[in-house]
């Protein structure tokens, strides 16, 4: 039987920056468990964009405090994450989402975040190679970024055991009983007591849940995503379109990375490509960047969204249940809101600190009924 | 562009790494391929991993003195060969998300 102050389950970019920050905070005798390895679930598979132009304020406030964390974290780590603040340019293609997107602009400035409200002809300015047919407008925020995901987790898990914290790889949780004060979680390497236990297992986390008796109204959906082989770079800002369905970027090294959502994408943990993404996506991107016609996809792969009902993610405690916190349904904004979430919650498990997001994100919000939706997503 | 020493072993050709990186990734921390694969890039260029996967298994089976068959090959990815976006453009659209 081994002993711990608290375990994370997950080991993603959830659960190993919420290993560092609770270990910064000074809580060390901390372990993670991980089913496969670091990365392997949704972060690894993910886009990587980093994103301020949200739709609701408490997404806005959270995503520009998440912001300054990536700009800072190689540093922070020690470890170079590929941070580019490159920006985000968000086309708009139907008059609704064209309303929604005056409305965003007016509150993130608002609330300080800098943005641009381009006209189609202006996008050129920001991207020459973008084809603005059918484009209403755009916005177009300079701060915006993105970075590397495996590079970022391995960062902070390397940042985490430097301070003492333990993390166990293919490791899956069998079971989690309650005993006195403690959860016992069963693992093939060992048994594991804890007086707190955090839910981080992204896509998986319903199946954590269910292990203490907890029905989480979250629902995994398979996304899909590509990667062209490298080109030289010319693409600096992330292009996502919420009404187009579609978003790419160009990678560090060079290779054009995006994916788009699926209306029909039945519910389920499911990682397999189709060849239906392949052809969608290879149309949206023909038109929005014609010049990328001759280039050439040499990968495909899929990934989880665990989507929440108003697809925001829940973090926090849960009345009634002692030490167990989670910090779930991300709904595909995990890599981006990751590492802010987990520090906020890392101060509230050690100090106590109850913040304007622990409350905002709450599990007690489906309870009260008091949801507003996130609109801004593919 | 190229700061590789004159003799150095390239091991992954498509993303230009040498023996030497490899044995530098396994030393960090990564020991398997698809570890070695996200941390380096080894395997994520043209060719896939054809000619890199089995070298790199080699050299963890030699450094972590594990038999060469307990070693996972990584995930294989669609498409098998690099196709041009304009290729897959000619393809019929089908009402399906099945596979």
């Amino acid at each position: 039987m081994t002993t711990k102050d608290a375990v994370i389950i997950g080991g993603g970019i959830v659960g190993v920056s919420l290993l560092y920050y609770l270990a910064r905070n000074g809580m060390r005798n901390v372990l993670l468990i991980e089913r496969n390895y670091l990365g392997s679930g949704a972060t690894g598979r993910c886009g990587g964009g980093i994103r301020q132009q949200w739709s609701t304020e408490i997404n806005i406030k959270l995503a520009m405090l998440g912001r300054e964390i990536f700009a800072n974290l190689s540093d922070e780590l020690g470890h170079d994450i590929e941070w580019h603040s490159g920006g985000y340019l968000i086309p708009v293609y139907t008059e609704e989402f064209a309303q929604q997107a005056r409305k965003n602009i007016e509150l993130q400035r608002k609330l300080g975040l800098e943005v641009e409200l381009l006209k189609p002809e202006e996008i050129k300015s920001i991207v020459p190679q973008f084809n603005p047919a059918d484009v209403i407008l755009a916005t177009y925020c300079p701060t915006d970024g993105h970075a590397n995901p495996f590079k970022t987790v391995f960062a902070y898990a390397k940042a985490a055991q430097a301070l003492g914290t333990e993390i166990w790889e293919y490791c899956e949780v069998q079971s989690i009983n309650r005993k006195g004060t403690c959860y016992e979680i069963l693992t093939p390497h060992d048994t594991v007591a804890t007086p707190i236990l955090v839910n981080a297992a992204g896509g998986w986390a319903n199946i954590i849940a269910k292990m203490i008796g907890i029905e989480l109204p979250t629902t995994p959906y398979r996304h899909e995503i590509l990667v062209t082989e490298p080109v030289e770079h010319f693409l600096d800002p992330l292009i996502i379109s919420f009404d187009g369905d579609y978003y790419f970027r160009q990678e560090h090294n060079g290779g054009i990375v995006g994916g788009m959502g699926n209306p029909d994408e039945p519910p389920g943990i499911n990682h397999r490509s189709s060849l239906h993404f392949l052809i969608e996506f290879s149309h949206k991107l023909a038109k929005a960047m014609p010049i990328l016609r001759d280039v050439r996809i040499i990968r495909q792969w899929a990934g989880l969204y665990l989507m929440s009902p108003d697809s925001q993610h829940i973090m926090g405690d849960i009345n009634g249940i002692d030490g167990y916190y989670q910090i779930v349904g991300f709904s595909g904004h995990g890599f981006m809101l990751g590492p802010i979430s987990s520090k906020l919650l890392a101060d509230y498990i050690t100090d106590g600190k109850r913040s304007e997001f622990i409350d905002a994100f709450s599990y007690r919000r489906f309870e009260e009924g008091t949801i507003q939706k996130e609109v801004s997503v593919v | 562009m190229n700061d590789k020493p004159k003799d150095a072993k390239i091991i992954c050709r498509c993303e230009d790494l040498t023996e030497d990186e490899i044995i530098k990734y396994i030393e960090q921390g990564y020991h398997t391929l698809e570890e070695i694969k996200r941390a380096s890039r080894a395997g994520m260029g043209h060719c896939q991993g054809r000619t890199c996967q089995r070298l790199i298994a080699q050299i963890i089976s030699k450094k972590l003195g594990i038999p060469l068959e307990n070693i996972k090959p990584p995930t294989a990815r669609p498409p098998v060969k690099p196709i041009p976006i304009k290729a897959i453009l000619n393809l019929k659209r089908k009402d399906t998300t099945q596979d």
